[in-house]
């Protein structure tokens, strides 16, 4: 593997937020700040994976009713009423033969965050116990799943947008339903899942391997 | 504590670079975990003002026109980003509501004043009052100013609206797709540069 040098060996810390890099003596218990922007200096996130797994496991759990409960009720003029799961509404996008946006959807709300879900397990448990492989393809997974959580939120978006719409006027009623609240905090919690997950992790204990 | 202008950290795995030095346009990546270390921007400071400048007329012209309008003959309602979004704010559902305001409208807002007033600043080669928080803030925002997420969001609802209604796009819309190609060099990019560009 690479010689290249990390800053924890070296004594120093890149400031996470303006960039600067600092030699700091950092002791256990006692915080230093960056001098240039006074945003406090972690050599590795405070909280550790245990944090992450927390808003993993908080995630997951709002997952379930997420996708469970319906997250719109539509009524359309006249017609029946029924209300739409969030796979429900791929279904009904797919069936009105509108084929590329049902797989937009499908993509964007529910594969990314299944997947998601496994991805950022995966590195939680390889940083922990098998963190000599791959370093390069899993520093990879992690920035994708910053971006995967980013486009989840499709999802709160549509629902939103479509019940503030139809409400205008007698078009018809569309009911937002628990569902979505369900999908956004589970949203909200996996993004906060994977920000306080430190990616610096996967690359220590580079020479013991 | 002694710093080290010369280095530069990679904030994904924690190497440690020299400083490099790159042409316009040029993107500097980790050899070990392929992140962006460093990117030569292709804007000096006039081109990050007037871009900001660009995204704050912009932003105002997507929230004053209607992004998007429904109807059925003869009646027709058009519906600007913020009546699309901030409807539901004070009834039972402002949980949905609020979120969606805050990361369709606030978070950008909030990302364009902010980098306005830093750069207003940053043309005198000064430093704004406040500019340690405000780069802060800007540095937290960026992953929840999802405009473009809001963007295809509009274009979805009206897909799943075509069934029931009449649906046109305003210009509200196509302000909103030009604010997201501005702001993706400025509020989007990174303004780390300004560290040094000021005193």
């Amino acid at each position: 593997m690479s010689s290249r040098p990390r800053a924890q060996r070296l004594g120093m810390v890149g400031c996470r937020v303006c960039g600067l890099v600092v030699s700091a003596p950092l002791q256990a218990g006692r915080k230093s700040f960056c001098p240039r922007c006074r945003a406090a200096l972690q050599p590795r996130l405070a909280g550790g994976l245990g944090r992450a797994w927390a808003l993993w496991l908080a995630a997951l759990i709002f997952y379930v009713p997420a996708n469970l409960l319906p997250v719109m009720d539509i009524r359309v003029l006249g017609g029946t009423e029924h209300a739409a799961t969030i796979l429900g509404g791929v279904v009904d996008l797919w069936r009105d033969g509108s084929y590329g946006v049902a797989s937009v959807v499908f993509v964007a709300s529910v594969l990314m965050p299944g997947i998601k879900y496994l991805a950022l397990a995966f590195l939680l448990l390889t940083v922990r116990f098998a963190n000599g492989w791959a370093r390069r393809a899993r520093a990879r997974l992690y920035r994708w799943i910053e971006a995967a959580g980013y486009w989840s939120m499709l999802d709160v978006l549509v629902v939103g947008l479509l019940v503030s719409l139809v409400q205008f006027q007698a078009l018809g009623e569309i009911q937002p339903r628990a569902g979505i609240l369900f999908f956004g905090m589970s949203v909200v919690l996996t993004m906060l899942a994977a920000q306080s997950f430190d990616a610096r992790l996967i690359w220590d204990g580079e020479d013991a391997a | 504590m002694r710093t080290h202008p010369s280095l530069i950290v990679c904030p994904h795995c924690d190497a440690v670079y020299r400083r490099p030095v790159l042409a316009t346009g040029q993107v500097a990546r980790c050899g070990d975990c392929d992140a962006v270390l460093h990117r030569a921007t292709r804007l000096d400071i006039n081109g990050w003002a007037a871009l900001t400048v660009a995204a704050a007329i912009l932003f105002v012209l997507a929230n004053a026109f209607p992004v998007i309008s429904v109807g059925l003959q003869p009646f027709r309602n058009d519906a600007t980003l913020w009546q699309a979004t901030a409807s539901l704010v004070h009834g039972a559902w402002a949980p949905l509501a609020l979120p969606a305001l805050a990361v369709a409208i606030v978070a950008p807002f909030a990302q364009i004043a902010l980098l306005g007033w830093v750069l207003a600043y940053a043309w005198h080669g000064r430093r704004a009052p406040g500019f340690r928080s405000a780069m802060k803030a800007l540095d937290w925002l960026r992953p929840w100013s999802m405009l473009d997420v809001a963007l295809l969001g509009v274009a979805v609802a009206a897909i799943k609206l075509a069934g029931m209604a009449e649906v046109a796009f305003g210009p509200g819309l196509w302000a909103m797709a030009a604010l997201i190609g501005v702001t993706a060099l400025t509020a989007k990019g990174d303004p780390r540069w300004l560290w040094e560009a000021t005193a």
